[in-house]
């Protein structure tokens, strides 16, 4: 078969059992990677599964559906530690981006500087997914294996991201540098989310993207944060902290600018989400 | 693939279609539906050309699967005039001149639409993030942000027709009135080189080499072309009835239609298969009996001009293409009187030109004529030259120019017609050719990388007293417009100044890189940066103000140029700069008040001259007029117009000359069968010269009338349904116009203008008088620097122009603002690197976002040689943006940057090696 178009998952996950798929849902990798070329492997559209769209908030923390779009996620009443999350959606490519892109599809792609990486890192998001097999969830760092490469089977599909209860206290920020405003790919992005106690740091996250093959967090430093007065945090940062990176040389940036910019990000963002809290 | 039926709702109309389920939308819309308003950019989400509602949300069409429309609603921008606020949307933009060449104006039109029906505020931040989806390189969106904002305050019941109407006769010259043709650029139905293509032709694609430097062979072509159906031909150079050859200038043609056996530069055409379009979408290209061997490349200057370095063209020893010359006076002893004498360098990349209508075009063969309708700034040069390459007669090639969406000098050179043109003439079928936008951005030529060493010598007293300047220009694989550049830069390296010991040598030197070409400016802009950096330095080494250092070598009337030439008239640097003054008290006083924050603020200024035509060398324009019967006045008008406007100002100064209305005009543009050559639309010199040609059309048309009413030269013409009356005093005389005798086309009277601007060539030391006239500028530039990350933001641009007599001074702020566009993109950000960033996220050029205020000046100093003194304009508006913003950085930060584009990582190194690497920058103090 070389085209199909399923509206039940179970259909869906019949047709992944079945044969190699090139899944399409928001159309916003897929379309890019085929410029001058045929797609020439079969297409599964995902885009009828109407159960994947929804953002779903219960006692157990946040469900993002696979098929919700950037502006699903912008439109949807999420708490602060989701700031972050909302910041990094509104600097996906443009309006159009946003529109029909999904989050979900830009984890699938795993491009060292997929936008919505850094702030889910922050916010200790797991991917679940689905497969005739069995279902099973993935914490977002196991599931990114490397440069463009994940943990997704061939007869897997990616039906959720999980932020647990406890990760969805705080507050947040995202940072994105580029040469320009609009549709720009990022040097670097940084994404912070701090929960606090007593003015002082309870539990902080720090990830950096762009900066590595996948998107890390700098844990180090999420341990030096700890128990710092929320008033000196940028303080807390040395160059010792961004170590863990491992920058590249490219039109965009040389590697050392990268470690600077890092380290200037995650500065202005600790700064920021100390005073959302 | 299957297709699969499909119910949507497009337009407000319920279609049913059967498609092929992944093809994109915008095929669907454009090719099954025949919405050609929706435009192709990129077909990968980084231009928004293709922009569309779907269930009101706005997306881009070429990444939507067709199989995704179905059971739901599409709104593309045909359908903008059925409701209210797209029709307001679309008044707006004629009226503020929101649309330049028109390709991005529909995406931007649904992109607004779409934001202001779901009530987003309309505060300019707003609307940069409602449009910052859809590039423009025309327009510096400054005007497109006002349309938008304006739609829902204004008028709606405005229209662009009655505005002409408005116009009175002898009034049109200094009016803004609306574009001529600025209707069907806002209501989806402007037809550019891909919307042309019928049905039934035939799809060709072009086969490149994937190397920079490569020996190619083929196999069984025959048999690879008969093993699969739908497959009709394969062409090489074999092919080639005529000469093999192509160029722009004729003692440098030299870049194959299809390479022989060799390829000098990756994306160079080897081959091209003809074939129905899914036999050719299906074409596997890997699969084709054809071997490559890739070969050492050489793609630095420094390499290609060592001694020994192998020839990229055996009669063009040491790679050199061309070298150009400007020496006056003694510049030794110059520099020995001179109290500080410094030097600067700077290399730029190869920039792409990145319009956003990829090159299309479409053949047909009638008798033994061949047809040619494609996207040019240059129909004659277009015609001459498939010609030779067919082997046929001029008279047997007729080219119709399509509009064009963006040129900036990239679309004088051939791309796709010479491939339709062949295919069509041998196999008498029609073909069409639309290029992706990779293979345009890897076979259509680029500005060319410079790398410059400037030396100049100045007094305490602020007297330039000796210059030198050094360039070297990487022209790439071919010649294109290499030796223009070596032959202008020299002229203008020096800037508007008196210079009277100089010395200035430009060379064109052969890489294995892409096709350096013509780029708004030949190679000015790229002298201006170093010239106009090193004279920030040299006033900051003397501690003079940078304006007042300007003003005091400012050139002038009766002064000789570097090239000896002097100009009775119309020499405008020093009214440019002065008109500065005031701004530039205001932004160095408003500098030293802002919150810096993290951030250093700079001001910066930088100048421009540039000579309008072709460089010592003849240049001609012919505009026809005819009058009808039924009172209508044709004007034939040749000169191609690319955005910039020139279908409008070209009208308005006939419509002066001739003493009527300009809503009697119609208007007949570019057709090599039709229209008298006006020259190529380059060189700023359609205003200056194509106008000349139409004033003197007007002028003769005029004399034909007034001589059927004996009347004299004052005389007032009137044309009223079809009577001309002729008022003189209180003497009235009528001449019914059915009642003269017409032509065989239908005229009752017709007539050509010709001009051609009176140059002198230049002697061995570059001495001659190369231009008839030069046009001028100044701009100044505020900005931020974020010392921490090396980011520049910007806050103001305003730029003194003058033009001479601005025929349109809405057509000129729209150039003005958009030069700067392609300034703050040369300085900031722009940085083509070939194999690397062949597409539009990799290779940026500015958004909507990165534009800043523009405040415009337009200055009028007439100069004689110019129609109602007018001079042309178009790319010196790019030249000093760059340096300004350069200018301002090092105000900023003392930040010296040698190599562009200023990228944060290159600024904060630049700021931390700087001399001033205190964030406070030098000390400027108005002057």
């Amino acid at each position: 078969m070389s085209f199909a178009r399923p509206t039940r998952l179970e259909h869906a996950l019949d047709h992944l059992a079945n044969q190699a798929w090139c899944v399409l849902a928001g159309g916003t990798d897929v379309y890019p990677a085929h410029v001058d070329r045929r797609i020439e492997r079969p297409v599964l559209d995902i885009s009828g599964l109407s159960e994947l769209r929804s953002i779903d908030r219960t006692d157990k923390g946040v469900r993002i559906g696979a098929l919700a779009r950037w502006s699903d996620l912008l439109r949807s009443d999420l708490p602060p530690a989701f700031d972050g999350l909302k910041q990094a959606a509104i600097e996906v490519g443009s309006v159009q981006i946003q529109n029909a892109g999904t989050v979900a599809g830009n984890l699938c792609n795993a491009s060292p500087a997929a936008d919505g990486v850094p702030p889910l890192l922050t916010l200790d998001a797991s991917v679940e997914l689905a497969s005739r097999r069995e279902r099973r969830v993935l914490p977002l760092d196991a599931f990114l294996t490397g440069y463009r490469k994940t943990a997704l089977q061939a007869d897997e599909l990616m039906t959720a991201i999980i932020i647990p209860a406890e990760a969805t206290l705080g507050a947040s920020d995202f940072r994105k540098l580029g040469a320009r405003k609009y549709l720009v790919i990022s040097i670097v992005m940084a994404a912070v989310r701090l929960a606090a106690a007593d003015g002082r740091v309870a539990k902080a996250r720090v990830a950096i993207g762009a900066c590595s093959p996948v998107a890390i967090r700098l844990t180090a430093l999420e341990r030096d944060l700890a128990g710092a007065p929320l008033d000196q945090l940028p303080d807390i940062v040395t160059s010792d902290h961004v170590d863990p990176l491992t920058p590249i040389d490219d039109v965009r940036a040389t590697a050392p600018y990268r470690r600077r910019a890092a380290l200037v990000l995650v500065r202005r963002s600790l700064t920021s989400a100390a005073g959302r809290l | 693939m299957i297709n699969l039926g499909i119910e949507a709702v497009v337009n407000g109309q319920k279609i049913a279609l059967d498609v092929q389920p992944t093809e994109r939308l915008t095929a669907t819309l454009r090719q099954r539906l025949g919405l050609t308003g929706t435009k192709v950019g990129c077909d990968a989400g980084d231009c928004g050309a293709c922009s569309v509602l779907l269930d009101g949300e706005v997306v881009c069409a070429c990444m939507v699967a067709a199989s995704q429309i179905d059971g739901r609603e599409v709104m593309t921008a045909e359908a903008l005039e059925n409701d209210d606020l797209g029709r307001r949307l679309q008044a707006a933009f004629q009226r503020h001149g929101a649309a330049q060449c028109g390709i991005c104006t529909p995406g931007m039109l649904i992109s607004a639409f779409a934001a202001i029906r779901t009530g987003a505020d309309l505060s300019e931040e707003a609307v940069g993030d409602a449009l910052g989806g859809v590039l423009c390189r025309c327009t510096g969106y400054r005007k497109i942000i006002q349309a938008v904002i304006a739609s829902t305050l204004e008028d709606v019941s405005w229209k662009a027709d009655e505005a002409l109407s408005d116009v009175h006769a002898d009034a049109a010259v200094g009016c803004s009135v609306p574009r001529v043709d600025g209707i069907q650029k806002i209501d989806g139905r402007e037809l550019f080189g891909a919307d042309g293509i019928p049905e039934n032709a035939l799809s060709l694609k072009v086969i490149r080499s994937p190397y920079h430097h490569a020996r190619f062979t083929f196999g069984d072509l025959q048999a690879f072309i008969e093993a699969r159906p739908g497959l009709e031909r394969i062409l090489t150079a074999d092919d080639v009835p005529g000469v093999n050859r192509h160029g722009v200038i004729p003692a440098f043609v030299d870049q194959p239609v299809f390479a022989e056996g060799r390829a000098r530069f990756k994306g160079e055409a080897v081959a091209a298969v003809l074939g129905d379009p899914e036999a050719i979408e299906r074409l596997k290209v890997d699969d084709m009996p054809l071997t490559f061997e890739e070969l050492p490349a050489c793609l630095e200057m420094e390499a290609a001009a060592e001694k020994g370095a192998t020839a990229i063209h055996d009669e063009r020893p040491g790679n050199l293409l061309a070298a150009g010359k400007v020496l006056c006076g003694d510049v030794e002893a110059g520099f020995a009187k001179a109290d500080v004498v410094l030097e600067r360098h700077i290399e730029t990349p190869f920039i792409e030109h990145a319009y956003i209508e990829p090159e299309a075009g479409f053949a047909r063969r009638v008798g033994d004529r061949i047809e040619v309708q494609c996207c040019t700034q240059a129909p004659y040069m277009n015609r001459d030259a498939l010609a030779d390459i067919l082997g046929i007669e001029a008279e047997q090639v007729r080219i119709l120019p399509t509009a064009v969406g963006g040129g900036f000098g990239s679309k004088l050179d051939l791309s796709t017609q010479p491939y339709v043109a062949l295919a069509a003439w041998l196999t008498g079928k029609p073909v069409g050719l639309v290029y992706s936008r990779p293979e345009s951005m890897m076979a259509s030529t680029k500005r060319h990388p410079a790398s410059i060493n400037m030396r100049a010598g100045v007094t305490r007293e602020g007297q330039i007293t000796a210059l030198t300047f050094d360039g070297r220009f990487d022209t790439g694989a071919y010649a294109s417009w290499g030796p223009t550049v070596a032959n202008r830069v020299p002229v203008h390296a020096g800037g508007p100044y008196t210079l009277p010991n100089y010395r200035a040598e430009a060379r064109a030197i052969h890489t294995n890189g892409p096709v350096a070409g013509a780029f708004r400016g030949f190679g000015v802009p790229q002298a201006g940066i170093a010239q106009e950096t090193l004279y920030d330095q040299l006033a900051d080494a003397i501690g003079m103000d940078r304006l007042a250092f300007r003003l005091k070598n400012a050139l002038d009337n009766n002064i000789p140029t570097v090239t000896g030439q002097s100009f009775r008239d119309g020499v405008g640097i020093k009214a440019c700069l002065e008109a500065l003054q005031p701004h530039w008290a205001r932004a160095c006083a408003d500098k030293e008040n802002v919150d810096r924050g993290r951030g250093a603020a700079g001001v910066g200024i930088a100048c421009c001259w540039y000579g309008c035509g072709n460089t010592a060398l003849p240049n001609p324009s012919t505009i026809k007029l005819g009058l009808r019967r039924d009172g209508s006045v044709v004007l034939f008008q040749g000169a191609v117009d690319i955005g910039q406007g020139s279908n409008t100002v070209i009208s308005q100064m006939a419509a002066d000359a001739l003493g009527l209305p300009l809503d009697v005009f119609r208007l007949e543009s570019a057709d090599t069968d039709q229209t008298p050559d006006a020259g190529k639309t380059s060189a700023s010199r359609q205003t200056f010269i194509s106008g000349m040609a139409a004033k003197r059309a007007g002028e003769a048309l005029r004399q034909d009338l007034l001589r059927h009413a004996n009347a004299s030269g004052e005389a007032r013409l009137d044309l009223q349904e079809r009577v001309l009356r002729v008022v003189e005093g209180d003497a009235i005389r009528e001449v019914m116009l059915e009642s003269l005798p017409v032509d065989e086309a239908g005229f009752v009277a017709l007539v050509e203008g010709t001009f051609d601007p009176p140059t002198t060539p230049l002697d061995d030391n570059g001495q001659g008088e190369p231009y008839a006239l030069f046009g001028y500028g100044a701009q100044m530039v505020e900005l931020m620097v974020d010392v921490e990350l090396g980011t520049v933001s910007l806050t103001k641009v305003t730029a003194a122009h003058d033009v001479g007599r601005a025929i349109n001074p809405q057509l000129v702020e729209g150039q003005v603002e958009g030069g700067i566009a392609q300034g703050i993109g040369l300085a900031l950000m722009e940085d083509y690197r070939p194999g690397r960033s062949e597409n539009l996220h990799d290779y940026l050029i500015p958004t909507i976002g990165d534009v800043p205020e523009v405040e415009t000046i337009i200055v009028e100093e007439p100069a004689s040689a110019g129609p109602y003194g007018a001079k042309g304009l178009g790319e010196h508006v790019l030249i000093p943006t760059a340096p300004a913003i350069l200018n301002a950085i090092y105000d900023a930060t003392g930040a010296v940057i040698e190599e562009l584009p200023a990228t944060p990582d290159r600024v904060l190194a630049a700021i931390e090696s700087g001399p001033g690497a205190n964030p406070q920058g030098p000390n400027h103090e108005p002057g």
